[in-house]
């Protein structure tokens, strides 16, 4: 088990247990899927005028997905303010903060999803297409993971 | 937009980032470990999260008309073509970069994580460049 978890296991259980509560309780409520990535298009209607922006899957979404959007950056404040103790800042180089989110930006958007809208909402509702962007992103992923720390990176 | 809507979703949303916070996964360092093979808890997150919103998902319309502060219960079917898939693949390239995806991103603000302002920015950019050149 240690060799698998050499960080311990509750913590990672009991916090996808906390997401999935999240996702569940936004569908119950509202019936609204739940994926984070269309916050990152829909908030670009707020400023752009070009009309991929302002149709109206991000227009008449963007006011709970800024809410949404807001009660992540909240849960974990709360989250930091329970625990107590200095915040964990990352030592990942700002280089791969920028070209790293910027293709992850591109890439989910142009997927539809994330590992949120893909990964949660879309497995949740057994759906083929995102358990194939699933696999596909996780194998993409450990590869270059596992390429930028041979070429140096954090 | 309905303002009891919104409420329900800043709701869901702090249990979210609380949630990944807990997790662990708005550190970069975790997931890299994670697509290392290094530590495999990642699996539980995304096990524990796509479980519970499965019950959610599979059991709410059977024992609820309606949602509880809403008109419907929403679907959000996934199409199964080339920009599904190969936006998938990219995502997974930047993803195995920085660690970040984009809930992390925004919930890593929360809890103090202040470098990942510039994942965020970076994936506001890439969201632009997708909508403004390579919309559907």
């Amino acid at each position: 088990m240690d060799a698998y978890f050499p960080n311990g296991y509750v913590h990672y259980l009991a916090g996808g247990l906390v997401i999935g509560a999240g996702v569940g309780l936004l569908f119950l409520a509202t019936g609204l899927i739940g994926g984070i990535s269309t916050f990152f298009t829909a908030a670009w209607s707020f400023v752009s005028p070009q009309p991929y922006f302002q149709q109206a899957r991000f227009v008449d979404s963007r006011g709970w997905r800024v809410a949404y959007a807001a009660g992540l950056v909240a849960g974990a404040a709360l989250w930091l303010a329970s625990m107590g103790g200095a915040p964990a800042v990352t030592q990942v180089t700002w280089w791969q903060l920028a070209v790293g989110g910027f293709i992850a930006g591109f890439g989910a958007r142009l997927s539809s999803g994330c590992t949120s809208g893909h990964g949660i909402c879309g497995l949740a509702s057994l759906q083929l297409p995102s358990l194939l962007a699933v696999l596909i992103f996780l194998a993409t992923a450990i590869v270059t993971a596992h390429a930028v720390r041979a070429f140096g990176g954090a | 937009m309905k303002l009891r809507t919104a409420a329900w979703a800043l709701a869901a949303g702090l249990l979210f980032g609380y949630g990944l916070a807990l997790s662990t996964m708005i550190r970069p360092e975790v997931v890299l470990s994670f697509l290392r093979f290094q530590d495999f808890g990642l699996l539980l997150v995304l096990g524990g999260a796509a479980g519970v919103t499965f019950v959610a998902y599979r059991f709410g319309p059977r024992l609820l008309s309606k949602p509880f502060a809403g008109d419907s219960f929403g679907v959000h079917p996934s199409v199964l073509d080339t920009r599904t898939l190969g936006g998938a693949a990219i995502f997974g390239v930047g993803w195995g970069i920085c660690g970040v995806c984009p809930g992390p991103a925004l919930a890593g603000l929360g809890a103090g994580n202040w470098p990942l302002v510039v994942s965020v920015l970076a994936m506001l950019a890439g969201a632009y460049v997708q909508g403004r050149w390579f919309g559907d």
